[in-house]
Protein backbone atom coordinates (compact mmCIF):
# COMPACT_ATOMS: atom_id res chain seq x y z
CA UNK A 1 0.00 0.00 0.00
CA UNK A 2 2.22 2.74 -1.31
CA UNK A 3 1.03 6.34 -1.35
CA UNK A 4 0.96 8.09 -4.70
CA UNK A 5 3.79 10.48 -5.33
CA UNK A 6 2.62 12.02 -8.59
CA UNK A 7 -0.46 12.61 -10.65
CA UNK A 8 -2.25 14.90 -13.05
CA UNK A 9 -5.43 16.93 -13.22
CA UNK A 10 -7.09 18.26 -16.37
CA UNK A 11 -7.63 22.01 -16.59
CA UNK A 12 -10.50 22.39 -18.99
CA UNK A 13 -13.17 24.16 -17.02
CA UNK A 14 -13.73 26.50 -14.11
CA UNK A 15 -14.64 23.58 -11.88
CA UNK A 16 -11.18 22.20 -12.65
CA UNK A 17 -9.61 25.38 -11.25
CA UNK A 18 -11.51 24.82 -8.00
CA UNK A 19 -10.49 21.16 -8.06
CA UNK A 20 -6.84 22.12 -8.55
CA UNK A 21 -6.99 24.36 -5.47
CA UNK A 22 -8.47 21.57 -3.41
CA UNK A 23 -5.98 19.01 -4.67
CA UNK A 24 -2.98 21.24 -4.03
CA UNK A 25 -4.33 21.97 -0.55
CA UNK A 26 -4.53 18.22 0.18
CA UNK A 27 -1.03 17.62 -1.18
CA UNK A 28 0.39 20.46 0.94
CA UNK A 29 -1.29 19.01 4.00
CA UNK A 30 0.26 15.62 3.27
CA UNK A 31 3.68 17.27 3.31
CA UNK A 32 2.72 19.10 6.49
CA UNK A 33 3.41 22.59 5.12
CA UNK A 34 2.66 25.46 7.49
CA UNK A 35 -0.67 27.22 7.00
CA UNK A 36 0.96 30.24 5.40
CA UNK A 37 3.01 28.09 3.02
CA UNK A 38 -0.11 26.09 2.10
CA UNK A 39 -2.02 29.28 1.38
CA UNK A 40 0.78 30.62 -0.80
CA UNK A 41 1.07 27.40 -2.80
CA UNK A 42 -2.67 26.97 -3.30
CA UNK A 43 -3.02 30.60 -4.36
CA UNK A 44 -0.17 30.25 -6.85
CA UNK A 45 -1.80 27.11 -8.22
CA UNK A 46 -5.09 28.97 -8.60
CA UNK A 47 -3.41 31.76 -10.57
CA UNK A 48 -1.53 29.40 -12.87
CA UNK A 49 -4.47 27.04 -13.39
CA UNK A 50 -6.55 29.98 -14.49
CA UNK A 51 -3.82 31.12 -16.90
CA UNK A 52 -3.70 27.66 -18.43
CA UNK A 53 -7.45 27.67 -18.93
CA UNK A 54 -8.00 31.26 -19.97
CA UNK A 55 -4.83 32.03 -21.94
CA UNK A 56 -3.66 28.57 -22.88
CA UNK A 57 -6.97 27.23 -24.11
CA UNK A 58 -6.99 24.51 -21.48
CA UNK A 59 -4.38 21.96 -20.47
CA UNK A 60 -3.38 20.08 -17.36
CA UNK A 61 -1.68 20.35 -14.02
CA UNK A 62 0.85 17.65 -13.18
CA UNK A 63 2.06 17.26 -9.63
CA UNK A 64 4.81 15.31 -7.92
CA UNK A 65 6.41 14.97 -4.54
CA UNK A 66 10.13 15.65 -4.60
CA UNK A 67 12.87 14.64 -2.24
CA UNK A 68 16.27 16.29 -2.35
CA UNK A 69 18.96 16.08 0.32
CA UNK A 70 16.44 14.87 2.84
CA UNK A 71 14.07 17.75 2.14
CA UNK A 72 10.61 17.10 0.76
CA UNK A 73 8.82 19.34 -1.68
CA UNK A 74 5.82 19.67 -3.95
CA UNK A 75 6.31 20.44 -7.62
CA UNK A 76 3.51 21.50 -9.93
CA UNK A 77 3.61 21.82 -13.72
CA UNK A 78 0.96 23.83 -15.55
CA UNK A 79 0.99 22.82 -19.19
CA UNK A 80 -0.94 23.85 -22.24
CA UNK A 81 -0.58 23.74 -26.00
CA UNK A 82 -1.88 27.21 -26.50
CA UNK A 83 -0.46 30.22 -28.26
CA UNK A 84 2.54 30.57 -25.93
CA UNK A 85 3.92 33.75 -24.39
CA UNK A 86 5.04 36.22 -27.06
CA UNK A 87 7.11 38.48 -24.83
CA UNK A 88 8.65 36.61 -21.89
CA UNK A 89 10.38 39.66 -20.48
CA UNK A 90 7.13 41.58 -20.40
CA UNK A 91 5.31 38.62 -18.86
CA UNK A 92 7.79 38.56 -16.02
CA UNK A 93 7.44 42.30 -15.37
CA UNK A 94 5.44 43.22 -12.34
CA UNK A 95 2.32 44.65 -13.89
CA UNK A 96 -0.29 45.00 -11.25
CA UNK A 97 1.21 47.99 -9.58
CA UNK A 98 2.71 49.71 -12.58
CA UNK A 99 -0.07 49.00 -15.03
CA UNK A 100 2.39 47.25 -17.34
CA UNK A 101 3.18 43.56 -17.56
CA UNK A 102 0.82 41.15 -19.21
CA UNK A 103 -1.66 40.45 -16.48
CA UNK A 104 -0.59 36.84 -16.22
CA UNK A 105 0.38 37.33 -12.62
CA UNK A 106 3.65 35.47 -13.16
CA UNK A 107 5.89 37.70 -11.03
CA UNK A 108 3.36 37.55 -8.20
CA UNK A 109 3.10 33.78 -8.34
CA UNK A 110 6.87 33.58 -8.48
CA UNK A 111 7.09 35.32 -5.12
CA UNK A 112 4.79 32.75 -3.57
CA UNK A 113 7.01 29.77 -4.29
CA UNK A 114 10.64 28.69 -3.85
CA UNK A 115 11.44 27.59 -7.41
CA UNK A 116 9.79 28.98 -10.54
CA UNK A 117 10.38 28.15 -14.19
CA UNK A 118 8.57 29.12 -17.40
CA UNK A 119 9.05 27.41 -20.73
CA UNK A 120 7.11 28.94 -23.56
CA UNK A 121 7.36 29.72 -27.23
CA UNK A 122 4.81 31.32 -29.51
CA UNK A 123 2.90 28.51 -31.16
CA UNK A 124 4.43 25.84 -28.98
CA UNK A 125 2.44 26.12 -25.78
CA UNK A 126 3.51 26.94 -22.27
CA UNK A 127 4.72 25.12 -19.20
CA UNK A 128 5.05 26.83 -15.84
CA UNK A 129 6.71 24.81 -13.09
CA UNK A 130 6.66 25.79 -9.44
CA UNK A 131 8.10 24.12 -6.38
CA UNK A 132 7.66 24.67 -2.66
CA UNK A 133 9.97 22.97 -0.20
CA UNK A 134 9.18 22.07 3.36
CA UNK B 1 24.52 -8.23 -9.29
CA UNK B 2 22.16 -9.31 -6.54
CA UNK B 3 20.17 -12.43 -7.23
CA UNK B 4 17.05 -13.72 -5.59
CA UNK B 5 19.10 -16.49 -4.04
CA UNK B 6 21.55 -14.03 -2.52
CA UNK B 7 18.68 -12.07 -1.03
CA UNK B 8 17.13 -15.27 0.27
CA UNK B 9 20.36 -16.22 1.96
CA UNK B 10 20.60 -12.80 3.56
CA UNK B 11 16.99 -13.07 4.61
CA UNK B 12 17.46 -16.41 6.26
CA UNK B 13 20.32 -15.12 8.37
CA UNK B 14 17.92 -12.53 9.70
CA UNK B 15 15.32 -15.21 10.30
CA UNK B 16 17.62 -17.67 11.99
CA UNK B 17 17.31 -16.93 15.68
CA UNK B 18 17.39 -13.17 15.57
CA UNK B 19 18.64 -13.18 19.13
CA UNK B 20 21.74 -14.88 17.86
CA UNK B 21 22.21 -11.96 15.49
CA UNK B 22 21.34 -9.15 17.88
CA UNK B 23 23.83 -10.14 20.55
CA UNK B 24 26.90 -10.16 18.27
CA UNK B 25 25.63 -7.01 16.57
CA UNK B 26 25.54 -5.14 19.86
CA UNK B 27 28.97 -6.47 20.77
CA UNK B 28 30.35 -5.27 17.47
CA UNK B 29 28.70 -1.88 17.88
CA UNK B 30 30.32 -1.51 21.29
CA UNK B 31 27.82 -0.03 23.72
CA UNK B 32 29.39 2.15 26.42
CA UNK B 33 27.42 0.78 29.35
CA UNK B 34 24.46 -1.38 30.26
CA UNK B 35 21.91 1.41 29.73
CA UNK B 36 23.34 2.29 26.31
CA UNK B 37 23.32 -1.38 25.36
CA UNK B 38 19.69 -1.71 26.38
CA UNK B 39 18.57 1.20 24.25
CA UNK B 40 20.71 -0.07 21.36
CA UNK B 41 19.06 -3.44 21.73
CA UNK B 42 15.64 -1.92 21.24
CA UNK B 43 16.83 -0.06 18.15
CA UNK B 44 18.53 -3.19 16.77
CA UNK B 45 15.44 -5.34 17.20
CA UNK B 46 13.27 -2.75 15.52
CA UNK B 47 15.62 -2.43 12.58
CA UNK B 48 16.06 -6.19 12.19
CA UNK B 49 12.30 -6.67 12.33
CA UNK B 50 11.56 -3.97 9.77
CA UNK B 51 14.35 -5.19 7.49
CA UNK B 52 12.99 -8.70 7.62
CA UNK B 53 9.45 -7.52 6.75
CA UNK B 54 10.72 -5.50 3.85
CA UNK B 55 12.73 -8.40 2.41
CA UNK B 56 9.85 -10.78 3.13
CA UNK B 57 7.58 -8.48 1.17
CA UNK B 58 9.81 -8.89 -1.83
CA UNK B 59 11.70 -5.63 -1.60
CA UNK B 60 14.65 -5.55 -3.98
CA UNK B 61 17.91 -4.63 -2.20
CA UNK B 62 19.12 -3.01 -5.41
CA UNK B 63 16.43 -0.33 -5.38
CA UNK B 64 16.54 1.01 -1.86
CA UNK B 65 14.74 4.24 -2.71
CA UNK B 66 11.74 2.33 -4.03
CA UNK B 67 8.29 2.27 -2.42
CA UNK B 68 8.74 -1.28 -1.10
CA UNK B 69 11.36 0.04 1.29
CA UNK B 70 9.26 3.01 2.44
CA UNK B 71 8.27 1.74 5.87
CA UNK B 72 11.79 0.48 6.56
CA UNK B 73 13.16 3.89 5.58
CA UNK B 74 10.77 5.45 8.08
CA UNK B 75 12.15 3.24 10.85
CA UNK B 76 15.66 4.41 9.93
CA UNK B 77 14.52 8.04 9.87
CA UNK B 78 13.04 7.64 13.35
CA UNK B 79 16.36 6.19 14.51
CA UNK B 80 18.29 9.11 13.04
CA UNK B 81 15.93 11.65 14.56
CA UNK B 82 16.09 10.15 18.02
CA UNK B 83 19.87 9.93 17.93
CA UNK B 84 20.13 13.48 16.61
CA UNK B 85 17.91 14.61 19.46
CA UNK B 86 20.22 12.81 21.90
CA UNK B 87 23.16 14.77 20.54
CA UNK B 88 24.94 11.86 18.90
CA UNK B 89 26.83 12.19 15.64
CA UNK B 90 26.03 10.94 12.18
CA UNK B 91 29.19 8.87 12.44
CA UNK B 92 27.97 7.03 15.55
CA UNK B 93 24.71 6.15 13.86
CA UNK B 94 26.43 4.97 10.70
CA UNK B 95 28.90 2.85 12.68
CA UNK B 96 25.98 1.26 14.51
CA UNK B 97 24.42 0.16 11.23
CA UNK B 98 27.71 -1.01 9.74
CA UNK B 99 28.39 -3.13 12.84
CA UNK B 100 25.65 -5.43 11.54
CA UNK B 101 27.98 -6.68 8.82
CA UNK B 102 30.19 -8.90 10.94
CA UNK B 103 27.43 -10.98 12.56
CA UNK B 104 25.71 -11.29 9.16
CA UNK B 105 28.92 -12.43 7.45
CA UNK B 106 29.60 -14.93 10.25
CA UNK B 107 26.09 -16.31 9.96
CA UNK B 108 26.28 -16.53 6.17
CA UNK B 109 29.61 -18.31 6.45
CA UNK B 110 28.08 -20.92 8.76
CA UNK B 111 25.17 -21.50 6.39
CA UNK B 112 26.96 -21.47 3.07
CA UNK B 113 30.41 -22.76 4.02
CA UNK B 114 30.28 -25.45 1.37
CA UNK B 115 29.08 -23.24 -1.46
CA UNK B 116 31.68 -20.56 -2.13
CA UNK B 117 29.98 -18.79 -5.08
CA UNK B 118 26.71 -18.61 -3.15
CA UNK B 119 28.58 -17.33 -0.11
CA UNK B 120 30.29 -14.62 -2.19
CA UNK B 121 26.98 -13.59 -3.74
CA UNK B 122 25.23 -13.45 -0.41
CA UNK B 123 28.03 -11.45 1.23
CA UNK B 124 28.02 -8.99 -1.65
CA UNK B 125 24.24 -8.59 -1.38
CA UNK B 126 24.43 -8.08 2.37
CA UNK B 127 27.29 -5.62 2.27
CA UNK B 128 25.80 -3.39 -0.44
CA UNK B 129 22.45 -3.30 1.28
CA UNK B 130 23.93 -2.51 4.69
CA UNK B 131 26.05 0.24 3.10
CA UNK B 132 22.95 1.79 1.57
CA UNK B 133 21.15 1.63 4.87
CA UNK B 134 24.07 3.36 6.60
CA UNK B 135 24.14 6.06 3.89
CA UNK B 136 20.45 6.66 4.31
CA UNK B 137 20.75 7.10 8.04
CA UNK B 138 23.56 9.63 7.56
CA UNK B 139 21.63 11.80 5.11
CA UNK B 140 18.44 11.74 7.13
CA UNK B 141 20.53 12.40 10.23
CA UNK B 142 21.76 15.68 8.72
CA UNK B 143 18.23 16.67 7.89
CA UNK B 144 16.96 15.67 11.34
CA UNK B 145 19.65 17.78 12.99
CA UNK B 146 18.88 20.75 10.79
CA UNK B 147 15.19 20.40 11.62
CA UNK B 148 15.92 20.36 15.33
CA UNK B 149 18.18 23.39 15.11
CA UNK B 150 15.66 25.26 13.05
CA UNK B 151 12.88 24.45 15.51
CA UNK B 152 15.01 25.64 18.39
CA UNK B 153 15.80 28.83 16.52
CA UNK B 154 12.13 29.44 15.89
CA UNK B 155 11.28 28.92 19.52
CA UNK B 156 14.05 31.30 20.48
CA UNK B 157 12.78 33.83 17.99
CA UNK B 158 9.28 33.60 19.37
CA UNK B 159 10.60 34.15 22.86
CA UNK B 160 12.76 37.07 21.83
CA UNK B 161 10.01 38.82 19.90
CA UNK B 162 6.91 38.51 22.05
CA UNK B 163 3.66 40.11 21.05
CA UNK B 164 2.41 42.08 24.01
CA UNK B 165 -1.07 43.36 24.68
CA UNK B 166 -0.55 46.95 25.79
CA UNK B 167 -4.18 47.84 26.08
CA UNK B 168 -7.60 46.78 24.85
CA UNK B 169 -7.17 46.64 21.13
CA UNK B 170 -3.51 47.68 21.15
CA UNK B 171 -0.70 45.19 20.61
CA UNK B 172 3.03 45.88 20.68
CA UNK B 173 6.01 43.99 19.30
CA UNK B 174 9.44 45.04 20.53
CA UNK B 175 11.91 43.98 17.86
CA UNK B 176 15.37 43.41 19.24
CA UNK B 177 18.56 42.62 17.39
CA UNK B 178 19.35 42.14 13.77
CA UNK B 179 16.33 41.60 11.56
CA UNK B 180 16.69 39.02 8.83
CA UNK B 181 14.11 37.79 6.41
CA UNK B 182 13.39 34.60 8.34
CA UNK B 183 12.92 36.41 11.61
CA UNK B 184 10.75 39.15 10.18
CA UNK B 185 8.63 36.49 8.50
CA UNK B 186 7.98 34.73 11.79
CA UNK B 187 7.26 37.98 13.62
CA UNK B 188 4.86 39.01 10.87
CA UNK B 189 2.96 35.73 11.04
CA UNK B 190 2.76 35.76 14.83
CA UNK B 191 1.70 39.40 14.98
CA UNK B 192 -1.00 38.99 12.34
CA UNK B 193 -2.39 35.91 14.05
CA UNK B 194 -2.51 37.76 17.36
CA UNK B 195 -4.27 40.69 15.72
CA UNK B 196 -6.88 38.30 14.37
CA UNK B 197 -7.27 36.40 17.63
CA UNK B 198 -7.46 39.44 19.91
CA UNK B 199 -9.24 41.60 17.32
CA UNK B 200 -6.85 44.43 18.09
CA UNK B 201 -7.05 47.41 15.80
CA UNK B 202 -3.61 48.77 16.43
CA UNK B 203 -0.20 47.21 16.42
CA UNK B 204 2.91 49.10 17.52
CA UNK B 205 6.16 47.77 16.10
CA UNK B 206 8.99 49.13 18.19
CA UNK B 207 12.42 49.08 16.61
CA UNK B 208 14.40 50.75 19.41
CA UNK B 209 16.46 47.58 19.72
CA UNK B 210 17.23 47.29 16.02
CA UNK B 211 20.75 48.52 15.23
CA UNK B 212 20.37 49.21 11.51
CA UNK B 213 17.66 49.33 8.92
CA UNK B 214 18.55 48.61 5.33
CA UNK B 215 16.38 48.39 2.23
CA UNK B 216 15.64 44.72 2.79
CA UNK B 217 14.57 45.18 6.40
CA UNK B 218 12.47 48.17 5.41
CA UNK B 219 10.81 46.06 2.70
CA UNK B 220 9.91 43.39 5.22
CA UNK B 221 8.50 45.94 7.64
CA UNK B 222 6.48 47.56 4.87
CA UNK B 223 5.08 44.17 3.85
CA UNK B 224 4.05 43.54 7.43
CA UNK B 225 2.30 46.88 7.62
CA UNK B 226 0.50 46.24 4.30
CA UNK B 227 -0.75 42.92 5.58
CA UNK B 228 -1.94 44.49 8.84
CA UNK B 229 -3.86 47.11 6.90
CA UNK B 230 -5.37 44.53 4.57
CA UNK B 231 -6.78 42.78 7.59
CA UNK B 232 -8.43 45.97 8.74
CA UNK B 233 -6.08 47.04 11.50
CA UNK B 234 -3.37 49.71 11.52
CA UNK B 235 0.19 50.05 12.58
CA UNK B 236 2.55 52.53 14.22
CA UNK B 237 6.30 52.14 14.03
CA UNK B 238 8.08 53.49 17.05
CA UNK B 239 11.60 53.69 18.39
CA UNK B 240 13.05 55.28 15.31
CA UNK B 241 16.39 56.66 16.35
CA UNK B 242 17.78 59.71 14.53
CA UNK B 243 20.40 57.59 12.73
CA UNK B 244 17.72 55.26 11.41
CA UNK B 245 15.60 58.21 10.32
CA UNK B 246 18.60 59.48 8.35
CA UNK B 247 19.20 56.08 6.79
CA UNK B 248 15.57 55.85 5.73
CA UNK B 249 15.76 59.21 3.99
CA UNK B 250 19.16 58.41 2.46
CA UNK B 251 17.94 55.12 1.02
CA UNK B 252 14.86 56.83 -0.33
CA UNK B 253 12.56 54.41 1.43
CA UNK B 254 8.93 55.44 1.08
CA UNK B 255 7.13 54.79 4.32
CA UNK B 256 3.78 54.98 2.52
CA UNK B 257 1.99 57.05 5.09
CA UNK B 258 2.81 54.81 8.04
CA UNK B 259 2.71 56.75 11.26
CA UNK B 260 6.04 56.79 13.00
CA UNK B 261 6.92 57.88 16.52
CA UNK B 262 10.28 58.32 18.20
CA UNK B 263 9.31 56.48 21.37
CA UNK B 264 7.04 53.66 22.39
CA UNK B 265 5.43 56.04 24.89
CA UNK B 266 4.44 58.44 22.13
CA UNK B 267 3.13 55.56 20.08
CA UNK B 268 1.01 54.31 22.98
CA UNK B 269 -0.37 57.78 23.54
CA UNK B 270 -1.37 58.04 19.90
CA UNK B 271 -2.77 54.51 19.89
CA UNK B 272 -5.01 55.24 22.85
CA UNK B 273 -6.21 58.39 21.17
CA UNK B 274 -6.97 56.57 17.95
CA UNK B 275 -8.91 53.85 19.72
CA UNK B 276 -11.01 56.43 21.54
CA UNK B 277 -9.36 56.51 24.96
CA UNK B 278 -8.56 59.59 26.96
CA UNK B 279 -6.16 59.47 29.89
CA UNK B 280 -6.83 61.76 32.84
CA UNK B 281 -4.86 62.22 35.98
CA UNK B 282 -6.77 61.16 39.08
CA UNK B 283 -6.67 63.90 41.68
CA UNK C 1 -24.56 27.33 -10.47
CA UNK C 2 -24.97 28.44 -6.87
CA UNK C 3 -25.38 32.12 -6.15
CA UNK C 4 -24.08 33.66 -2.94
CA UNK C 5 -27.03 34.98 -0.90
CA UNK C 6 -27.18 38.69 -0.08
CA UNK C 7 -28.86 39.66 3.18
CA UNK C 8 -30.25 43.03 4.01
CA UNK C 9 -29.68 44.68 7.40
CA UNK C 10 -31.38 48.05 7.26
CA UNK C 11 -29.49 50.11 4.71
CA UNK C 12 -26.60 47.68 4.64
CA UNK C 13 -26.24 44.64 2.41
CA UNK C 14 -24.40 41.72 4.02
CA UNK C 15 -22.64 38.99 2.10
CA UNK C 16 -20.91 36.04 3.74
CA UNK C 17 -18.67 34.08 1.38
CA UNK C 18 -18.27 30.59 2.73
CA UNK C 19 -17.49 28.50 -0.29
CA UNK C 20 -14.50 28.09 -2.53
CA UNK C 21 -16.07 30.04 -5.38
CA UNK C 22 -15.83 29.28 -9.06
CA UNK C 23 -14.95 32.31 -11.14
CA UNK C 24 -18.55 32.43 -12.47
CA UNK C 25 -19.93 32.54 -8.93
CA UNK C 26 -17.73 35.53 -8.11
CA UNK C 27 -18.87 37.35 -11.25
CA UNK C 28 -22.50 36.57 -10.46
CA UNK C 29 -22.03 37.98 -6.95
CA UNK C 30 -20.68 41.19 -8.41
CA UNK C 31 -23.72 41.53 -10.68
CA UNK C 32 -26.20 40.61 -7.98
CA UNK C 33 -24.70 43.13 -5.57
CA UNK C 34 -24.73 45.94 -8.12
CA UNK C 35 -28.35 45.22 -8.89
CA UNK C 36 -29.37 45.00 -5.26
CA UNK C 37 -27.56 48.21 -4.24
CA UNK C 38 -29.40 50.07 -6.97
CA UNK C 39 -32.72 48.44 -6.18
CA UNK C 40 -32.63 48.91 -2.40
CA UNK C 41 -30.73 52.17 -2.29
CA UNK C 42 -28.36 50.60 0.21
CA UNK C 43 -25.54 52.87 1.39
CA UNK C 44 -23.32 50.14 2.78
CA UNK C 45 -22.01 46.74 1.69
CA UNK C 46 -20.36 44.35 4.13
CA UNK C 47 -18.50 41.38 2.69
CA UNK C 48 -17.48 38.78 5.25
CA UNK C 49 -14.52 36.74 4.02
CA UNK C 50 -13.58 35.23 7.38
CA UNK C 51 -14.25 31.75 6.00
CA UNK C 52 -12.16 32.25 2.87
CA UNK C 53 -8.85 30.44 3.09
CA UNK C 54 -7.80 31.48 -0.39
CA UNK C 55 -8.16 34.87 -2.02
CA UNK C 56 -6.45 34.89 -5.39
CA UNK C 57 -6.16 37.72 -7.90
CA UNK C 58 -9.57 36.95 -9.41
CA UNK C 59 -11.39 37.25 -6.11
CA UNK C 60 -9.22 40.21 -5.17
CA UNK C 61 -10.17 42.04 -8.35
CA UNK C 62 -13.81 41.16 -7.76
CA UNK C 63 -13.67 42.75 -4.32
CA UNK C 64 -12.04 45.86 -5.77
CA UNK C 65 -14.65 46.01 -8.54
CA UNK C 66 -17.54 45.67 -6.12
CA UNK C 67 -16.04 48.44 -4.05
CA UNK C 68 -15.76 50.70 -7.08
CA UNK C 69 -19.22 49.92 -8.39
CA UNK C 70 -20.74 50.47 -4.96
CA UNK C 71 -19.00 53.81 -4.64
CA UNK C 72 -20.46 54.98 -7.92
CA UNK C 73 -23.85 53.95 -6.59
CA UNK C 74 -23.15 55.96 -3.42
CA UNK C 75 -22.52 53.01 -1.17
CA UNK C 76 -19.44 52.21 0.93
CA UNK C 77 -17.99 48.71 0.92
CA UNK C 78 -16.12 47.11 3.80
CA UNK C 79 -14.47 43.71 3.54
CA UNK C 80 -14.16 42.01 6.93
CA UNK C 81 -12.42 39.08 8.52
CA UNK C 82 -9.46 38.57 6.22
CA UNK C 83 -7.39 35.66 7.54
CA UNK C 84 -3.72 36.40 8.35
CA UNK C 85 -2.38 33.83 5.85
CA UNK C 86 -4.56 35.40 3.17
CA UNK C 87 -3.29 38.89 3.98
CA UNK C 88 0.33 37.74 3.83
CA UNK C 89 -0.26 36.01 0.49
CA UNK C 90 -2.04 39.00 -1.06
CA UNK C 91 0.83 41.27 -0.08
CA UNK C 92 3.33 38.85 -1.60
CA UNK C 93 1.22 38.62 -4.77
CA UNK C 94 1.39 42.39 -5.00
CA UNK C 95 -2.36 42.94 -4.84
CA UNK C 96 -2.93 46.10 -2.87
CA UNK C 97 -6.74 46.08 -3.11
CA UNK C 98 -6.58 49.83 -3.50
CA UNK C 99 -9.82 51.51 -2.60
CA UNK C 100 -11.18 48.57 -0.62
CA UNK C 101 -11.85 49.30 3.03
CA UNK C 102 -11.32 46.52 5.50
CA UNK C 103 -12.19 45.78 9.10
CA UNK C 104 -11.33 42.98 11.50
CA UNK C 105 -14.86 41.69 11.95
CA UNK C 106 -18.52 42.37 11.16
CA UNK C 107 -19.03 44.51 14.25
CA UNK C 108 -16.13 46.81 13.41
CA UNK C 109 -17.24 46.82 9.79
CA UNK C 110 -20.68 48.05 10.75
CA UNK C 111 -19.11 50.75 12.93
CA UNK C 112 -16.94 51.82 10.03
CA UNK C 113 -19.99 52.07 7.79
CA UNK C 114 -21.84 54.16 10.37
CA UNK C 115 -18.84 56.49 10.67
CA UNK C 116 -18.60 56.97 6.95
CA UNK C 117 -22.32 57.54 6.70
CA UNK C 118 -22.03 60.27 9.32
CA UNK C 119 -19.16 61.86 7.51
CA UNK C 120 -21.18 61.79 4.30
CA UNK C 121 -18.21 60.18 2.67
CA UNK C 122 -18.79 59.70 -1.04
CA UNK C 123 -15.56 57.88 -1.64
CA UNK C 124 -12.00 58.94 -1.07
Amino acid sequence: MDAETSGALPLGSEQNIVASRQLVRTLCQQLKFSLVDQTKMVTAASELSRNTLVHGGGGQMRWEFLERAGKRGLQLHFEDEGPGIPDMKLALTDGWTSGGGMGLGLPGSKRLVNDFDVQSEPGKGTRVSITRWK
Amino acid sequence: MTTQRDTQAFLSTLDVASDQLIGPWLDEAGAKDAAARRSMEIEAKEIAGALRSALDGGADPASFQGPAWASFRQVLEALSRSRAARGQTAGDTSLFILALKKPVFDSLQNELASDTPALMGAIWAATTLIDRIAQHTVSTFQQAREDIIRRQQEELLELSTPVIKLWDGVLAVPMIGVLDSNRTQIVMETLLQQIADSESELAIIDITGVPTVDTLVAQHLLKTVSAIRLMGADCIISGIRPQIAQTIVHLGIDLQGITTKATLADALSLALQKTGWRVQRAE
Amino acid sequence: MERIPILRMGSVLLVTIQVDMQDQTAMALQEDLAEKIAKTGADGVLIDISALEIVDSFVGRMLASISGIARILSATTVVVGMQPAVAITLVELGLSLEGVRTALNVERGVRLLERSRRELDFGR
